[in-house]
């Protein structure tokens, strides 16, 4: 399958994505904060469709959005209970604008289509060196407030008392929550982020006991079920989100399973 | 020196007072109970130690320096843990994102970071819990292990909340032993918050009362009594002394033990994140 331009395409966009989702994943998951992954991918929607209605790039859009209203969710503090029905409320709220643009942009479904549930296949090579070149700031960025994003997450009261500024953490974590969202968005869909965000990262947490390791695991997750994912949709002519998703749940349910035999 | 200084401190939060013009010095070395009911400020007395609560009026000096967020040379352990506890990280990797937190940018958990958590662990006998999940310690067990964190950088005061909180005495008895160990041990000033002052009796120098925006210090002998404590909580309080115990009474109930069970139905307590 590797004689065909495009899948070695794909193979490298869904490859970037998924190590960037599966990292990404793993501090959402520690931190609680899944719930704002889910409502990023979703702001994001909105912005691609938005975009594409005042003629820009639906990549452009995506990231625009979901960095804004990452950072904007990362202000609101600490407090879960208010917190989440913060993002609740921006969640239906773009969504509905999302709505109004597919109103008025009436030319294609298909396009909203690919948004929806990802078109790895559709990746040219100028998209692929823009994935990796934000994927590759993510990641140091990511390196650079991974201490404390760790204590904060952890031990957030702690963390505050010795010295951790809780919402600089925050809104970074979340402005590099927000791209890893879009890239996701681009290989299975705003649907179906969580898959490749939260899936692997969960199970990781649930094999491993170790920090460093388990982020290891979770990225590795991630590109397996991707790779995985790819292949079988290529031998299968099935959707490649299906079988990422597949692999995604079966591996969780996997998780949980050894989890229980563990203990 | 004096480990911690409170001078005519008044702290508003909310609109209310909850420290009104409050006065008190610990000294160096000292092991200070703070007790007082729910809501009465324990947890804010610390925070504003700590630099996290700002004053109305008043100074707060901490070892002879004004209070400020990040101060190494004190220790903390906050009434509410965090989502540490429900984990299956192992307490080695929690207690070493305390120790490297506090930095930006790519550090490394170099030899002498080791050596000073396995000495941290070692003071509060936790080096064997250490190697296990966190969220299968026992609750005693978890709280030696947050305790150890306390102790990293080597601080000269530590503010501990509520560390005996849903303990069973046996346990109560042990986290108390292992803060006067501490200040033996390495003359660190400790103030140990708590519900109820029997558990820390036998082991502390000197009681801080909080009650009505006031704090009294001073030996259990002289502020635990129906008269200084009837003015804290503003109401007719009875102590009764039988052996080495002291009830607290407000008419037939028993002030301490009523607000002890309050927590438990409260479980961890409230955040103290600073919000809105
Ligand atoms: N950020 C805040 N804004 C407004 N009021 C606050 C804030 N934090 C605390 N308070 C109030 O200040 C009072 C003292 O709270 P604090 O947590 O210090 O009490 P405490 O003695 O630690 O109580 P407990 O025994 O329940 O832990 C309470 O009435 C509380 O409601
Ligand atoms: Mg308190």
């Amino acid at each position: 399958m590797f004689d065909y331009d495009f899948m070695r395409t794909a193979f490298a966009a869904a490859g970037v994505a998924a190590v960037l989702a599966g990292t990404v994943g793993f501090f959402l998951v520690l931190r609680g904060q899944t719930f704002a992954g889910h409502a990023l991918s979703h702001v994001g929607f909105t912005g691609a469709t938005g975009a594409v209605l005042f003629g820009l790039s639906p990549l452009a859009g995506l990231v625009g959005f979901t960095l804004v209203a990452g950072i904007a969710m990362g202000l609101f503090g600490e407090k879960l209970a208010e917190r989440d029905v913060a993002i609740g409320m921006m969640l239906s709220l773009a969504l509905g604008l999302g709505l109004l643009f597919l109103h008025f942009y009436t030319s294609a479904a298909t396009q909203a289509t690919a948004l929806l549930f990802g078109n790895v296949l559709g990746v040219d090579s100028s998209a692929l060196l823009t994935l990796l070149l934000m994927a590759a700031a993510s990641l140091v960025a990511l390196a650079f407030i991974g201490r404390p994003l760790v204590f904060a997450s952890l031990q957030s009261e702690l963390a505050e008392a010795r010295g951790v500024p809780l919402r600089f953490v925050a809104a970074a974590f979340l402005a590099i929550v927000a791209v890893a969202t879009a890239e996701c968005a681009q290989i299975v869909g705003v649907l179906l982020v969580f898959t490749l965000m939260v899936g692997p990262a969960a199970a990781a947490q649930n094999f491993s006991r170790g920090l460093a390791g388990g982020v290891a695991l979770s990225a590795g997750l991630a590109l397996a079920e991707a790779w995985g994912g790819l292949t079988l949709a290529f031998y299968t002519d099935w959707p490649t989100s299906f079988w990422i998703t597949a692999l995604s749940g079966l591996v969780y349910f996997a998780s949980l399973v050894a989890r229980r035999l563990a203990s | 020196m004096s480990a911690l200084r409170f001078d005519a401190v008044t702290i508003r939060l909310g609109g209310r007072d909850i420290l009104s013009a409050a006065s008190f010095v610990i000294e160096d070395g000292e092991f200070i109970g703070m007790l007082g009911a729910n809501g009465a400020g324990k947890t804010t007395l610390m925070r504003a130690a700590l630099g996290l609560t700002p004053v109305a009026s008043g100074a707060i000096r901490v070892l002879d320096r004004p209070a400020t967020r990040g101060n190494a040379a004190v220790g903390y352990m906050p009434q509410n843990r965090g989502r540490a506890q429900g984990q299956r990280l192992t307490g080695y990797d929690v207690v070493a994102s305390a120790a490297i937190g506090a930095r930006f940018g790519l550090v490394r958990l170099d030899k002498a970071m080791r050596r000073e958590i396995d000495w941290a662990l070692d003071h509060v006998d936790a080096r064997a819990l250490a190697r296990r999940s966190i969220g299968e310690l026992s609750g005693g067990e978890r709280q030696r292990l947050l305790l150890s964190q306390a102790l990293l950088g080597r601080p000269r005061l530590l503010l501990l909340d509520e560390p005996l909180i849903s303990l069973d005495p046996a346990y109560q008895k042990g986290v108390v032993d292992i803060a006067r160990r501490l200040r033996d041990e390495l003359n660190i000033a400790i103030l140990f918050s708590a519900h109820e002052l029997n558990p820390l009796v036998n082991a502390i120098d000197r009681v801080l009362y909080l009650g009505g925006g006031a704090a009294v210090i001073g030996p259990v002998d002289e502020v635990v009594t129906g008269p200084v404590l009837s003015r804290l909580y503003g109401a007719e309080i009875e102590v009764v002394r039988v052996k080495e115990r002291f009830f607290v009474m407000a008419g037939d109930v028993d002030v301490e033990r009523e607000a002890h069970r309050h927590e438990h139905g409260h479980g961890h307590g409230h955040g103290h994140a600073q919000d809105g």
